[in-house]
């Protein structure tokens, strides 16, 4: 039990997908424009990451790992996030018409968002067990929800703010990230692993 | 019958400028750096004197650059109250590239790329310290001096600062670990509280200056209150979110955890508590924001002093929760007066 809070705040905070492994930096820099359009982002890419993580596992373990077919697994894992996206935005147009309206665009996206390949190899990587997978999913998407929508709500500030003609848009965007990151090391030491 | 006068409003005229706020934290610093100078020579000044030149010169700089009004912009005091600071968070000894180069990040990454006062997202002044304590990790460490026995003289800490010559005795005689440091390594490698307390770092005469130190730093702090530049949410949140953290840990073992008495008195968390945590520009605006902002403050100084890497957690805890500023304002919108809450 202690086991998966570490994981989970191990990849919530201390080895943060965005600021500390820098994966997922595109959807980071896109969809931060608004708060809003931040938070669907992050509700879509939470749902696919955990749903990835476990099917990713399953396929390793039941598919790639007794036919001794390793070499495929970049292919194979890319695959399957694929499906499991146009799965979920099939299953939430039929379920929930509403929750599609919200999403939108988004679900699509998730499929380029290289954060969630990467939390299917690293589960590998680490040997996870299938349970420890789904959890390194999900802790991986929440703390990718919880930067995005941080630096969504400072990007819409910095929108307002006297920058630099030079430093506007992208350029603070990508100092502030900077910044974020420095912030973020005063997690290291904890939950290591 | 009297006259009286009946202009329409606003009555109360004459907001604060800023420059007002700015001379009154400098002013509630000094008792802070007094106590400083008493415990650890005169370093401090020197320290706080390299950082000002270096923030006004270049906020000044800049502002020329951008054509902007020098005099305005220099004359609020602002760039002061940063290097203040920054140099109050450095060991007393530090070389001067070191206090120079967090200056500069301070004032021109952290504060002018964003467009200068009153945008800027982080505490200019702890992201030049988080960036000193990241690129320059062993001065940061290593250099605190003992507060008690003989310091190095005025010429010896000029030597150090200027040429990075140790004193006559050597590094080892003057320096000491903070009590937080030692503290957390101590309890790292397995010790019980009870042994802790033995080392001579935790003797009465360290513990007393650490004390001293925050004392006034509360001091000053109360002028701030009293002032009205400070309001209390943010400092008691801080205080309340630390102490409450170390006693419920205290209380469930003694022997790992420090007392939140411990926790208060060393470090600087008042200090941050009343003069970094409440920069009107990168804290929380809202009554209840500003709760929520200075509680999380107390919490992350204490989950990173006891099982961060770093000793001290006030100025990473303050950049975290800048980063979330923007998000709980938007999550804390005051209600107006007589508006219905939605319905859902």
């Amino acid at each position: 039990m202690s086991e998966l809070v570490v994981i989970l705040l191990g990849t919530v905070l201390v080895n943060n997908f965005v600021l500390t492994k820098f994966l997922g930096l595109c959807p980071f820099m896109g969809v931060s424009g608004k708060l809003e359009t931040a938070i669907g982002m992050s509700l879509a890419t939470t749902f696919v990451l955990t749903l990835s993580a476990a099917m990713s596992y399953l396929l390793e373990r039941y598919l790639l790992e007794p036919f001794d077919l390793a070499y495929l697994r970049i292919i194979a894992f890319i695959l399957v996030i694929a499906a499991v996206v146009q799965f979920t935005e099939i299953m939430v147009e039929k379920i929930s018409p509403l929750l599609h309206r919200v999403l939108g665009i988004y679900l699509p996206l998730i499929t380029t968002n290289c954060a969630v390949l990467g939390v299917a190899l690293l589960n590998v990587q680490a040997s996870h067990s299938f349970i420890e997978s789904l959890f390194y999913g999900f802790g991986a998407a929440v703390g990718f929800s919880l930067v995005l929508v941080m630096f969504a709500a400072i990007r819409e500030r910095l929108e307002v703010a006297d920058v630099p003609a030079a430093f506007q848009g992208a350029a603070i965007g990508l100092i502030t990230a900077g910044l974020m990151s420095l912030a973020f090391m005063g997690f290291t030491g904890m939950a290591n692993r | 019958m009297r006259n009286f006068s009946t202009a329409p409003a606003p009555h109360i005229l004459g907001a604060d400028p800023v420059s007002r706020v700015m001379r009154d934290v400098l002013l509630g610093l000094v008792p802070v750096v007094i106590v400083y100078v008493i415990f650890f020579g005169v370093g401090v000044i020197v320290n706080i004197l390299i950082a000002a030149i270096v923030c006004v010169g270049c906020e000044a700089a800049i502002m020329k650059m951008r054509n902007r009004d020098v005099q305005l912009y220099v004359g609020d005091l602002s760039a002061l109250v940063c290097a203040s600071l920054l140099a109050l968070a450095l060991p007393p000894v530090t070389p001067w590239y070191v206090t120079v180069t967090g200056s500069l990040f301070a004032i021109v990454v952290a504060k002018h790329l964003y467009g200068g006062l009153g945008f800027n997202t982080f505490n200019p002044a702890m992201v030049g310290y988080v960036v000193l304590l990241i690129a320059f990790p062993v001065p940061m460490a290593d250099l605190w001096l003992s507060p008690v026995g003989d310091g190095p003289g005025i010429g010896a800490t000029l030597a150090a600062i200027f040429t990075g010559s140790p004193p006559v005795a050597g590094w080892d005689a003057v320096t000491m670990a903070t009590p937080l440091d030692r503290v957390q390594g101590d309890l790292a490698r397995g010790m019980m509280m009870t042994e802790v307390m033995a080392d001579p770092v935790m003797d009465s005469a360290v513990v007393s200056a650490w004390t001293w130190i925050n004392i006034a730093a509360l001091a000053g702090g109360i002028y701030l209150m009293f002032r009205g530049v400070v309001r209390w949410h943010i400092p008691v949140s801080v205080l309340l979110g630390l102490a409450v953290m170390a006693t419920l840990f205290n209380i469930s073992n003694p022997d790992q955890y420090p007392s939140a008495w411990f926790h208060l008195t060393n470090g600087s968390a008042v200090l941050g508590a009343f003069f970094i945590a409440t920069d009107p520009v990168s804290a929380a605006t809202s009554r209840r924001g500003r709760l929520i902002y200075g509680a999380g403050i107390g919490v992350l100084i204490y989950v990173i002093r006891t099982w961060g890497a770093y000793p001290d957690g006030v100025a990473f805890a303050v950049l975290l929760l800048n980063m979330a500023v923007p998000a709980i304002d938007y999550f804390t919108i005051p209600r107006a007066y007589g508006e219905q809450r939605e319905r859902k």
